[in-house]
Order: C-alpha cells, then sequence, then structure tokens
C-alpha cells in the first residue's frame, strides 16, 4: 500500500494545495514510481486519500499520455515523431530502433528491457533526433550514439550520453565542460 | 553578423555558469526584489510593467501588466499566479534552457509578480517530461526558500509567496492557461468556456494569473534597468524587448537566439542559425510554433514582431522557428503537424475531436496517393468548420499547416492526387463502380 510506504511524501504533496484534488497527477506518479506503471489498486486507494471517487481518479489518470495504466519494460523509449524532428530524420531513428531492439512502436522486447514509443514533441525540436527513455533526455542522435546508449543502459543501467542542464549553442568558451551534447 | 546583447541569456552564456543561488546573486541577482517588496506599492509596479510594454511570451502576446491589471482590487482572499512551463509547442524550447540554466532568474520574476498581483502562492506548472527541469526548480526553490527569499517574511519586508513546482503529465492542452488551470486541478486538462477570464476566476475559481516562463524571467530586469530601458528595445511601441527565438530545421545552426524584437526572419535564418544546412535553398518556413501558418521565402524580410508578422498572414506565436528545404514536400510536413494536433486534441468540441481525426485521414490518404478529386474541398471545408468553432484557439490552430499549404504550395497537393488517379486508372473497378 501507498500510504503505509510514502505517508510522508504524501502529506508533504497534499499539504501545498488548498483543495485536495491538485495532488491527484503527483499521487499517480507517485504510484508509477512505485510499480512501474499505475495499478487500479492504486488508484482506489488514491481515491480514499483524496476522497475522490475511484472514476474521478480514473477519468484523469486516463487522460495523460506519461501516466502509464499498463506494464512497460524497464527502459521506456520514447521517439519524438513530430514535424520538427521528422525533418531532421526520426523516421530513420525509429527505423534503427526496430531493427536493433526487434521491436515496433507500442511494443517491448521479450526480456522486458525495452519498450518503444512513438511520441508528440519533446521540446528539443533544435537537437533532434531525439528520445527520451524513462527521465533523461537523449539529442541529436546518430547511429552510434544509439548504439552506445543501448549498451550502456543494457550493461549500467544508465548511459552518460543523456543530456545534462540544456543549453544550445552552448556558450562558445565553455565548449568543453558543459555537460549537453 | 549583428550582435545584441542578451538579457535573458547573458548569465548563462558566461562560461562555467551553473545557475545557483551564490553565482545569480553575483549577478544582481534578487536586486530587483529587494528594491521593490516593501517599498513600492504593488499597483505601481503594475504600471512599471505596464509601461514597459511587456506582452507574453507564451504565444498570444497580451500585455503583460495590462493582464495583471484584471484582477479585482477589492477581492478578499487568496489570489494565485501560475508560471506556465509547460512548454509544448513545437518548435519551441527556450523555456527548457531559462529553467535548467538560469533557474532564480524565472523564481526572481515569480516573487515579482506575486508582489504586484497579491498572490501568495504560486504554482509552476512544468511538462511532465522536463524531470531534469523539475528537479532543478525544486532545488532552486530550496536554496532560495533558505536564503529568505521564498517563503514566509520575505527579506523581513512581511511579503509572503510560496512557489511550488507542479508537473503535468503529456498534454499539449495543458499550455492553454484554463486547460492548465484545470489540470492543476486534478482533472483532465480540458480548455474552460471564457469568459470568465481566470482574472476573476482561475485557480480554485479565485483571481489568477496564468503567466510564460520568459515573460517572468524579464520582471528583475525591467525593475533594474527601467521600463524605458526596455520599451526602447525591439520594435517600439508595440513589440518591445527581446525575445528568445527557437530555430528548428534545415539550418546549420539550430539552437536558441536572443535578439530584439524587430529583426527580420532573413537576419536570423542566415546569420544567427547560419543559414541552410546544405546548398538547397529554403523553401518554407514556420515563423512561431506549429500552430502559426507557414511562411514563403517572399517573406523573409518580414520583421520578427507582433504586428509584422500578423500583417504577414501568420503569427509569431512561441517564437519556434522551423525551416524547410527545396525538397521537403508540403503536403508530407502538413500532415506531420495534423498528427500532432489529432493526437493532442483534448476531445472537448465535436468540431476539433472529429474534424481532427477526418482531417488526417484525408491527408494521409492524399499522401499515401490515394487521394481524390474532392479532397482539396473536402480539406477547406473541414478546416473552415473548425476554426473559430472551438472553445479554445486550439481550432485555429490546428487548421493553420493545412490551410497555409494549401494557399502557398496547393500544386504540390493537386500532382499527388493526379498521381494517385493515374495509378486508379491501372486497377481493375468492380461492376458499376463510380468514376
Amino acid at each position: 500500500m501507498l500510504r503505509e510506504q510514502y505517508q510522508q511524501e504524501i502529506d508533504d504533496i497534499v499539504s501545498r494545495y488548498p483543495v485536495k484534488r491538485s495532488a491527484l497527477i503527483p499521487l499517480l506518479y507517485l504510484a508509477q514510481r512505485e510499480k512501474g506503471y499505475i495499478t487500479e489498486a492504486a488508484m482506489i486507494e488514491i481515491a480514499r486519500i483524496l476522497k475522490l471517487t475511484p472514476p474521478q481518479v480514473y477519468e484523469t489518470a486516463t487522460f495523460y499520455t506519461m501516466l502509464n495504466l499498463k506494464q512497460v519494460g524497464k527502459f521506456h523509449i520514447q521517439v519524438c515523431k513530430s514535424l520538427m524532428c521528422a525533418l531532421v530524420g526520426s523516421d530513420t531513428l525509429i527505423g534503427w530502433i526496430k531493427i536493433k531492439l526487434g521491436i515496433g512502436p507500442g511494443e517491448t522486447t521479450p526480456d522486458g528491457a525495452f519498450t518503444l514509443s512513438t511520441v508528440e514533441c519533446l521540446a528539443a525540436c533544435g537537437t533532434g533526433p531525439m528520445m527520451q527513455i524513462n527521465d533523461d533526455y537523449y539529442e541529436r542522435l546518430t547511429e552510434d550514439k544509439l548504439d552506445r546508449i543501448l549498451s550502456d543502459l543494457r550493461s549500467a543501467g544508465s548511459s552518460a550520453l543523456k543530456t545534462g542542464p540544456f543549453m544550445w549553442p552552448e556558450p562558445l568558451a565553455a565548449k568543453t565542460e558543459t555537460p549537453v551534447r | 553578423m549583428p550582435k545584441y546583447e542578451p538579457i535573458l541569456l547573458k548569465n548563462m552564456s558566461q562560461p562555467g555558469y551553473a545557475g545557483t543561488l551564490a553565482e545569480y546573486e553575483k549577478t544582481g541577482g534578487y536586486q530587483a526584489l529587494k528594491k521593490i517588496l516593501g517599498k513600492v506599492a504593488p499597483a505601481d509596479v503594475t504600471q512599471l510593467v505596464i509601461k514597459s510594454g511587456l506582452r507574453g511570451r507564451g504565444g498570444a502576446g497580451f500585455p503583460t501588466g495590462v493582464k495583471w491589471g484584471f484582477l479585482p482590487k477589492d477581492h478578499q482572499g487568496p489570489r494565485y499566479l501560475c508560471c506556465n512551463a509547460d512548454e509544448s509547442e513545437p518548435g519551441t524550447f527556450k523555456d527548457r534552457q531559462l529553467i535548467e540554466r538560469d533557474p532564480h532568474q524565472m523564481l526572481e520574476g515569480i516573487v515579482l509578480a506575486c508582489y504586484a498581483i497579491g498572490a501568495e502562492t504560486a504554482y509552476i506548472y512544468i511538462r511532465g517530461e522536463f524531470v531534469l527541469g523539475a528537479r532543478i526548480l525544486e532545488e532552486a526553490i530550496a536554496e532560495a526558500r533558505r536564503a529568505g527569499y521564498i517563503g514566509k517574511n520575505i527579506q523581513g519586508t512581511g511579503v509572503t509567496v510560496d512557489v511550488w513546482v507542479h508537473r503535468g503529465a503529456g498534454a499539449y492542452i495543458c499550455g492553454e492557461e484554463t486547460a492548465l488551470l484545470e489540470s492543476l486541478e486534478g482533472k483532465r486538462g480540458l480548455p474552460r468556456v471564457k469568459p470568465p477570464f481566470p482574472a476573476t476566476h482561475g485557480l480554485y475559481n479565485k483571481p489568477t494569473v496564468v503567466n510564460n516562463v520568459e515573460t517572468l524571467a524579464n520582471l528583475p530586469h525591467i525593475i533594474n534597468r527601467g521600463p524605458e530601458w526596455f520599451a526602447a528595445i525591439g520594435s517600439p511601441p508595440k513589440s518591445t524587448g527581446t525575445r528568445i527565438f527557437c530555430v528548428s530545421g534545415h539550418v546549420k545552426r539550430p539552437g536558441n537566439y536572443e535578439v530584439p524584437m524587430g529583426i527580420t526572419f532573413r537576419e536570423l535564418i542566415y546569420e544567427h542559425s547560419g543559414g541552410m544546412r546544405s546548398d538547397k535553398t529554403l523553401k518554407a518556413f514556420i515563423p512561431g510554433g506549429a500552430s502559426a501558418p507557414f511562411l514563403t521565402p517572399d517573406h523573409l524580410d518580414v520583421k520578427m514582431d507582433f504586428e509584422s508578422v500578423a500583417a504577414a498572414g501568420s503569427m509569431l506565436g512561441s517564437g519556434g522557428v522551423t525551416v524547410m528545404e527545396e525538397g521537403t514536400s508540403m503536403v508530407w510536413a502538413a500532415l506531420r503537424l495534423m498528427e500532432f494536433f489529432y493526437h493532442e486534441s483534448c476531445g472537448k468540441c465535436s468540431p476539433c475531436r472529429e474534424g481532427s481525426s477526418w482531417l488526417v485521414q484525408t491527408m494521409r490518404r492524399i499522401v499515401a496517393k490515394r487521394g481524390r478529386a474532392q479532397d482539396l474541398e473536402t480539406l477547406t471545408d473541414l478546416c473552415k468548420n473548425i476554426a473559430g468553432r472551438t472553445v479554445c484557439a486550439f481550432g485555429d490552430a490546428e487548421v493553420a499547416p493545412i490551410m497555409s499549404t494549401l494557399k502557398h504550395w496547393r500544386p504540390e497537393y493537386i500532382a499527388l492526387i493526379h498521381e494517385a488517379e493515374a495509378s486508379n486508372l491501372l486497377r481493375p473497378q468492380p461492376a458499376g463502380a463510380k468514376g
């Protein structure tokens, strides 16, 4: 149960708002962090915490694309397919991923490691093609970079190729020390 | 290439600047707050912002100070400021940089705005995908709270401003201010019917102001250097100050460029962004995010201010400039944007919900060379029945790509349909099939 495990965090979130329902999306995120997706049991519990009906929780949960109501892979790859990224090769990127992982959009690898989704604009239009994997952005992707990222994730669970605090173009003098790629 | 003094990107352009409180203070950070809180009357702060000519940087370009002035003067009880950090207009990626590289700049702006409108609570509604940005903001808020710039009794002035980060969860429509408020209330992000406007009935039905990140980030500079200084930058009297334009697509150096409003698209694309990425010439560009109608090379000398771009038949919008080279299919480009709008339509109004699906199907058919002669009429009809017939501006936005490409590149649509008709002749038809 969420409540037993996260009582303090839940109280802290709820205290930020004068109306309890505002804490709904933050609590759904909490449930998603716990299990990787939002279970029906979690939605019922959240309804009880916020004094809502389960359908009220469900109607909000089903509106937002980032809230997963189904299990996804350990690494959720989301490739931006909107025009700005498409102009610089996002369709090609999706093709590479399909070949390398053997899955199409909406599919998960049999070992449960990777899920591929295509999504709409992630606000990284100047540094496309790009993808988000779990919490991190990976930008200006090439086939080489993609290979390194996938192998880093498989072996270490994270990759140094992820974008740090964003700035593009980078400040000239600091080119070597900024973490943005 | 003309050089301009950056205002919002100044700090982060310094080598090694990481946006901590200490660094921000060293560059004069939080001086505006100390100058204003408890010393200048809130109404005078609003007047000052009106005088600067600052207009909203989110897309609509509404004068910021005027918006603040709409709040009822005699209202008892809470008021709210919501910082719109939902940055979701395709082609736009400036707020992300302002948030992640210089968070205190916008936080100081938030406190100043709260003081001016009498709000004690501000929520930063940040798009869910900006996990890093949300974390950076949380840390910056904690830093500012410890230093007495946020929280109760700020700098001993008795002024209270609390700031909270609220993450969205992946819905374009939540950048629309009333949908943002619905979402912040824990509901589906469906835009509200206006009036009443948020100024009187906003978050929790209380007087509320929603301002974009870039708008708020300008405030400390306007206070520190004076409204006259700000009003002289750019394209006065109506488009004052700088804009951070986000350049994407087929240019050599895509990215964020802060320039005074009123420079030409030619200067932005060919000088600041280094021109086209190859020897292919420019075919089309979108001047202000996906909701803005496409423009052609004939419009390269249009000045980048609100009025000039509107006069050219488009809008400056969110400042996202997307450049397309010769060889890009305009029908395909319009389809890609239409797919975006179809995916993001919230479903509240039938013309938009049903129309976007119909538009996407028709466009897909044309691009797949299975179009029919009457499809162009269908597209035009649908667009006319969506625009202006929805609760929010999404309806007008979603028809912009198709309407503008139909206007400027109609022969491309016709050529695809002709190909479809030609190949149809080769296909055996069942008995009784028409045409």
